[in-house]
């Protein structure tokens, strides 16, 4: 059976002044149709270089990433990426930059159906009132709404989560974490979301990947999330497997945060 | 408003100095050269007919001015015409830089009185010639300004553009243009100034009508305070020129 994304022995060496630097070596995992992952590592471990491998913006050194059963090599407009920082240009409105989107992904339609498209997915992350509006004015957390209907007006089959969180207070980080759910359980898109944040991924996701500290980085430990769903942030507040399964992660966590202290002493 | 007033005050009181020091200067050591009142009485016809032709090389400061700012209008166009896609180039590929580099680094500080003589002997004519001048010593603030915007573009606009797939010719309209404009314009404003400082030289040089040209012709006559009318209208000129770029440029940034 062809599975819809598959990453084998993924090795990514850098060359840096200071000698090879192999960030990630030999991770491997398999993503199923409509799940979503969460990859969770300490800082610096890889996570971002395994993403954008997998959106096509880097290349493995050795090792690789198979969609649908091809190799990929170059981005493509079934896999959409939302980065850590919005990244809007700021010399387009909002609305442009949805279309800049709309437009690539959809060349059948003409330039009304895609203007249209745009608003769809920007009423949809619920920030229609700000077509008009110069990225640079709105505040980060509707920026990186507008970021997210960027990669949903691609329509794509996979969305690759980079940190999209990370630089949000923590208010408007939950209010994120909602939409994102949201839209999942809507269309059940095949996630894959970076973060370091222990909760957003036991939140959000159906797996968690934990990474090993770097260098040589690889998938540590598999840990599926067997929360049901639809989920809800109070309720489980009060849910004894949600804790633990954080244990879990931090165990892990520290644990690897330990040997990689004791490897750095020795 | 009281701010501005002040600042106005304070550049009136530097030019009323300056102009007391032209009046010590041409009462005391220097008898040839003519006082302030002087050069106003000799050179008013200029100013207050500023449009009137009296001969190929007598004419209102207006017009010499007009002919200046034509042939400078001429030679920038073709140095940004030819500046900008070399900066796009040098900025975007790093074997085109290694390769042209050395070579620009080696005619940029070439003066323009040396450009001159190849125009001459190159076409054969003053007009091309100084054209090919001032075109060939100011491009280079255009040259190494573009090239330096497109290096700082940022990489996340740069992934953008990949991850959205865009075509070349978008990704350039859409990301590398407007990413770099306003670097651009800070190598166009830096490119029309030395525009300006070279037509003077290219003017004299060949002779042809123009602030320049008007002033090589009356040192020759002896007409000394009209040397000085001609570098007041240089002057006044550049300066005009620089606010009106540096406006452009200012509003270009608040996009
Ligand atoms: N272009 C590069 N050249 C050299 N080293 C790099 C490069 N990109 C990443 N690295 C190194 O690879 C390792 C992994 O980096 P990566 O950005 O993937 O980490 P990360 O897990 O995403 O971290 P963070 O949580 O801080 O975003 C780091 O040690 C980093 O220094
Ligand atoms: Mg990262």
């Amino acid at each position: 059976m062809i599975r819809p994304l598959v990453i084998t022995s993924l090795t990514k060496a850098f060359e840096t002044p200071s000698g090879t630097h192999v960030a990630v070596k030999d991770f491997n995992a398999t993503i199923e149709a409509c799940e979503f992952v969460a990859l969770l590592g300490h800082s610096g471990c890889g996570k971002s270089t395994v993403l954008s491998i997998v959106a096509g913006l880097s290349q493995a050194t050795t090792g690789g990433v198979i969609v649908d059963g091809k190799e990929i090599d170059s981005p493509g407009l079934e896999r959409a990426l939302v980065f850590q920082s919005p990244c809007l240009l700021p010399w387009l409105t909002t609305l442009d930059n949805v279309v800049l989107a709309a437009r690539e992904a959809h060349p059948k339609l003409n330039a009304r159906e895609q203007k249209e498209l745009a608003r769809k997915y920007l009423n949809l992350v619920g920030v229609g009132e700000f077509e008009n509006t110069a990225p640079t004015e709105l505040s980060q957390g509707t920026q990186q709404r507008v970021s997210i209907a960027r990669a949903l007006s691609l329509e794509p089959r996979f969305l690759l989560l980079d940190e999209p969180f990370g630089m949000l207070d923590s208010m408007t980080r939950f209010e994120l974490q909602d939409l994102v759910l949201d839209l999942w359980e809507k269309d059940r898109k095949t996630c894959i979301l970076v973060t370091h944040d222990i909760d957003e991924a036991l939140y959000l996701s159906d797996r968690i990947l934990l990474m090993t500290d770097g260098p040589e980085s690889k998938v540590g430990l598999e840990l599926p999330i067997t929360l049901p769903r639809p989920r809800d942030r109070h309720e489980l507040a009060g849910n004894t497997d949600y804790y633990r399964l954080r244990k879990e992660v931090i165990a892990f966590l520290e644990h690897h945060s330990k040997q990689f202290q004791q490897e750095k002493a020795a | 408003m009281k701010q501005f007033l002040n600042n106005l005050a304070l550049s009136l009181v530097g030019l009323f100095i300056v102009g007391g020091l032209w009046a010590l200067l041409s009462a005391t050591v220097s008898p040839d050269l003519p006082s302030p009142w002087r050069t106003w009485q000799e050179s008013k016809v200029y100013i207050l007919s500023p449009w009137e032709k009296r001969g190929e090389m007598d004419q209102g400061i207006g017009l010499m001015t007009a002919y200046s700012l034509f042939r400078v209008a001429k030679g920038f166009f073709l140095a940004i015409l030819i500046g900008t896609p070399l900066g796009f180039m040098l900025g975007s590929s790093n074997t085109f830089f290694k390769m042209f580099d050395p070579t620009i680094q080696l005619l940029r500080p070439i003066s323009p009185l040396a450009w001159l003589p190849l125009g001459l002997v190159l076409f054969r004519q003053s007009e091309p010639a100084a054209l090919f001048t001032i075109a060939l010593c100011s491009m280079w603030p255009t040259v190494i300004n573009t090239m330096t915007g497109v290096r700082a573009i940022p990489q996340d606009y740069l992934n953008v553009a990949r991850v959205l797939r865009l075509s070349k010719w978008r990704q350039f309209t859409k990301v590398w243009l407007p990413a770099t404009l306003p670097y651009m314009f800070t190598g166009y404003r830096l490119s029309l100034g030395i525009a300006w400082l070279v037509i003077v030289a290219a003017e004299m040089l060949t002779g042809t009508p123009g602030v320049g040209g008007f002033l090589w012709q009356e040192y020759n006559s002896l007409i000394y305070s009209h040397i000085l009318l001609s570098i007041l209208t240089i002057g006044i000129v550049g300066f005009a020129l620089d606010r009106m770029m540096g406006f452009a440029e200012t509003k270009l940034r608040a996009i």
